[in-house]
């Protein structure tokens, strides 16, 4: 059983292992830290946020400063989506995001009985279509919305 | 100090048994103290809890009566009436303009002060924290003879030290009384806006003590049988700017909380006073219920989200917001420690009740909007802090722009939930990624071109761009994150009222956007020139110049960060007069192109106190834009250009970020060369990316870098350990301790600091041409 986690992360239950939802990657054991398993790259926030009025003029100009700001990236090794863009000032530790507690997971997801991939969705409202499936499977993609509509 | 005396416990330190007090002379103390109190200050037994009061022995008999959850239903929709009735009431008549834009809240509280409902419009958080001036009324105020609480009776306070988001808010707290007892409250809010603090607008970024922070009213009876008290209006009305504003807004307050009071005064009649105290009871304790279920269907385990604010509002820092939340079964645990300590002689600083009123609003609007409004919502959730830090100041720490860190409280709960939620099954909300979190706004103040002193805000305030969801693009400059259905306002009526001109409003700044599989809402640029005035000038209370304030989700990008910029020493409209072509203007030509001959053009961080506005000075600042939602390189290439062709992005953007390749005449895409694209950008992120732990050990510091002035813990291993920058002498330096063991925290004035390196660097010069001068101190 594969649980959605974030939008391009998988637990999966039986191997209890972090799960790249685009190509099936393992991260690592999902007792732990998913980032452990990814490849990441400091990125100087200016070439990401690119300044609108001229940095030759100008201190302050809409592109962070590199020497308060930087832009972690977090990328799967194996497919190089970007899973995690994280602000940070520079030399300050990765922040562990999310450590989830396995077992009451499995219980609950037991306990619900239905498939977590064809369940798990973006919340209420009609234009809310979710597909959070494995998408590294075959099987064909399906959309489904949430049950209670109406916020 | 000591605040109160009934939680005064000796501190002889000795523990002879011979030393304890018998019952009697415990009794002869408790009596001594009542009657020598010196001072009712916010009493941290009142002010440190956020959980509903236990049931009364009234309310006990009330709901021993039986409960009819249909007429409870019933009761609560005809109260939610009442209350939107009188939230149009304030929006209609309101003088002040937070009040024309929805920036006020009605609500029916328990006899205990827990809120039971909000009105459906207008800000959560401003009556979510008024159970702490209820319950400091009943408890000091209701049996105190030269006090006392009639029929007819209204409190007024705004002192956020007694419960308030800011202190430009104002209450009117009125008892729902039966036969001599309070069996119920309903209270109106307003953001008013001026309030006497040291810079016109009431939300003073210049404030460096708490008598900076302008009016300090604790919970006083303004209103005595129905009748305004002339005596304490006109001390009010003299403490502020704007007297006018403070006369016309109690009355409005008066009149909106009369409406709600006439419902409950007919729902009393249809009902009974017991089946309209049990339901007012029974919806608190509901939603405290329904929340802890809800928690309990969440995952279990521990979510993190730090932020990082780059500002005092005077000068450039770095301070923490530490936030973890943890999920085990039905119980939740929200932990700051890790945050920086309060400053003590700068705004930023919230009360403990101001940050928990922003966590309200985001549990009630943002996680589970479908609930009662009811301060049942926040009560099951644990909330650790440290005292003294910025996010819980004390007594002592100037609180004039606490948004800047209430509003983190906000941004840590709704940020940290699209993670806590996602693989929920049952959700009650979508999952979205950051709101845009700072005010990004003009306060302004002076004498208007109708010869009246004024000082407020606009609304643009209530333009934040709202942050993408899982399956679609953020809205542009949609809704303030405290304030759902606030309105914009309309400009031309404003320039009735006060002496500026919005020269350019609500265009969208290109490239201001959190980019991503679904971008952020956008935000846009105001341009303002004072005109027709003898005295004028503007501010700005905003952090978020060199460091983003919301980052995105999932892979995406956060918002871009955002400057001031103002041309003085101009008129534009002397300018224009002139030269009507002038007229085309946008931040981004005026700062480039500079073309107006003799203007002295300056960019700044967003903290700008009190600046003298000549006619036709320009001032420039952008709204703020959502975090972005997954990675850039799946956003659809057509969403792409047709955000391209509208301007709303560069080219750079759509191929150094989104990787689009597209046909420049037709905004047509090329979908071969695109995935091309795409397939290399990301082949170049995994050649350029390191393996976590080979990049960790080279990125990773012991400490911050030495120049940064940093406030808060470093990594997330030893929250309790704190580091702070500390001016014992001239030159700062790095302390680390526990919260406890820090030095107090004070900045020094930029300008002595200024003048400090401006004459050093005068000596330097004289020694190295040889010139001697005699400096006398």
């Amino acid at each position: 059983m594969r649980v959605p986690m974030t939008e391009y992360l998988l637990i999966d239950l039986d191997t209890e292992r972090w799960i790249c939802r685009v190509c099936a990657h393992d991260f690592g054991d999902a007792r732990g830290n998913y980032k452990e398993g990814t490849l990441v790259y400091d990125r100087d926030p200016q070439e990401i946020h690119p300044p609108v009025i001229d940095p030759e003029k100008y201190e302050f100009t809409f592109s962070p400063d590199p020497t308060f700001c930087r832009i972690l990236e977090f990328y799967c090794p194996s497919c190089g989506t970007q899973i995690e863009a994280e602000y940070l000032p520079p030399g300050h530790p990765p922040t562990v995001d999310m450590l989830w507690d396995i077992d009451s997971l499995r219980e609950k997801w037991v306990a619900h009985g239905g498939n977590p991939e064809e369940v798990v969705n973006y919340g209420p409202g009609e234009n809310a279509e979710a597909d959070l499936s494995a998408r590294f499977d075959s099987v064909a993609p399906h959309a489904h919305s949430r049950q209670n509509e109406g916020h | 100090m000591t605040l109160t005396t009934d939680k005064f416990v000796p501190t002889s330190g000795n523990d002879d048994a011979s030393q304890l007090l018998t019952d009697q002379e415990q009794q002869w103390v408790d009596q001594f103290m009542d009657e020598t109190t010196l001072f009712l200050g916010p009493d941290p037994a009142i002010m440190r809890t956020h959980e509903i009061m236990p049931r009364t022995a009234y309310e006990e008999e009330c709901i021993a009566q039986g409960i009819d959850p249909l007429e409870v239903d019933r009761i609560r929709k005809r109260l939610a009436g009442a209350l939107d009735e009188a939230f149009e009431m304030c929006e209609s008549m309101g003088a002040a303009p937070g009040a024309k834009w929805a920036d006020l809240s009605c609500a029916v509280y328990t006899a205990e002060g827990d809120v039971t409902y909000l009105s459906n419009r207008g800000v959560i958080a401003f009556s979510a924290v008024l159970h702490h001036p209820i319950r400091y009324i009943m408890k000091n105020w209701k049996d105190e003879p030269t006090v006392g609480i009639n029929p007819g009776d209204g409190f007024f306070h705004n002192d956020s030290r007694f419960g308030m988001v800011h202190n430009t808010d104002q209450s009117m707290l009125v008892p729902v009384m039966r036969d001599g007892i309070i069996i119920a409250w309903v209270g109106a809010t307003i953001h008013e806006g001026e309030n006497g603090a040291c810079e016109p607008g009431g939300m003073p970024s210049g404030s460096e003590s708490p008598f900076d922070d302008g009016l300090r009213a604790s919970p006083i009876k303004i209103v005595e049988k129905g009748h305004l008290r002339r005596d304490l209006l006109t001390f009010l009305q003299h403490s502020t700017r704007d007297p006018k504003l403070m006369l016309a807004d109690i009355k409005v307050k008066m009149g909106a909380t009369r409406r709600i009071m006439d419902t409950v005064d007919r729902l009393i009649d249809e009902v009974g006073q017991e089946t309209f105290v049990a339901s007012l009871r029974v919806t608190v304790e509901d939603v405290e219920t329904e929340v802890r279920r809800r928690i309990a269907e969440l995952p279990d385990g521990t979510v993190t989200f730090n932020q990082f604010v780059d500002s005092t509002l005077k000068e450039n820092i770095l301070i923490k917001f530490a936030c973890k939340i943890t999920v085990k079964g039905e119980r939740m645990i929200i932990d700051l420690t890790g945050t920086g300590p309060e400053i003590l002689n700068r705004a930023l600083n919230s009360p403990l009740a101001s940050t928990k009123s922003f966590m309200s609003q985001a549990v009630l609007s943002y996680w589970w909007p479908d609930l009662p409004r009811s301060t049942g919502a926040l009560s099951p959730i644990e909330i650790i802090t440290e005292e003294h830090t910025w996010a819980d100041a004390g007594y002592d720490a100037p609180v004039g722009q606490s948004l800047q860190a209430s509003f983190r409280g906000f941004s840590a709960l709704q940020s940290a939930f699209a993670k806590m939620q996602f693989s929920s099954p049952q959700k009650y909300s979508n999952v979205v990624a950051p709101w845009f979190n700072q005010i990004n706004d003009f306060l302004w103040g002076g004498t208007t071109q109708n010869g009246e002193q004024v000082g407020n805000l606009c609304a643009d305030l209530n333009g934040m761009g709202g942050g993408a969801k899982a399956f679609r693009d953020g809205e542009n400059a949609v809704a303030p994150l405290f304030c759902a259905m606030a309105d914009l306002g309309e400009q031309e009526v404003m320039e009735e009222e006060v002496p500026f001109l919005q020269l350019v409003s609500k265009r969208l700044v290109r490239d201001n956007q959190g980019f991503g599989k679904f971008r952020g809402g956008m935000g846009y640029e105001m341009m303002v020139a004072s005109r027709g005035t003898p005295s004028w000038g503007f501010m700005t209370v905003t952090s978020g110049s060199k460091f983003s304030s919301v980052p995105g989700m999932f892979g995406g990008y956060g918002c871009p960060t955002y400057p001031l910029a103002m041309v003085k020493n101009i008129n534009i409209y002397d300018i224009i007069k002139k030269d009507p072509s002038q007229f085309n203007l946008s931040m981004e030509r005026v700062m480039n192109e500079q073309p107006f001959e003799g203007g002295d053009y300056q960019s700044g961080h967003m903290g700008l106190q009190f600046d003298v506005a000549k006619e036709g000075e320009l001032y420039m600042i952008a709204q703020g834009a959502g975090g972005g939602y997954g990675d850039v390189l799946e956003r659809d290439p057509e969403l792409v250009v047709t955000d391209l062709e509208l301007d709303r992005i560069s080219a750079h953007v759509a191929t150094n970020i989104y990787g689009v390749v597209w046909e420049p005449d037709t905004f047509v895409v090329h979908e071969e060369e695109t995935i091309r694209l795409r397939a290399q950008m990301r082949q170049d992120r995994i050649s350029r990316g390191k393996p976590y732990k080979e990049f960790v050990a080279e990125f990773v510091q012991e400490e911050p870098p030495k120049d940064l002035l940093y406030f808060g813990s470093w990594g997330q291993d030893n929250d309790e350990e704190l580091l702070a920058t500390h001016w014992g002498k001239i030159e700062p330096e790095r302390v680390k301790g526990k919260i406890k063991d820090l030095p107090l925290i004070m900045v020094p004035d930029r300008r002595v600091l200024k003048i400090s390196k401006l004459e050093a660097r005068v000596r330097e010069l004289e020694q190295k041409y040889g010139e001697e001068t005699v400096h006398k101190s």
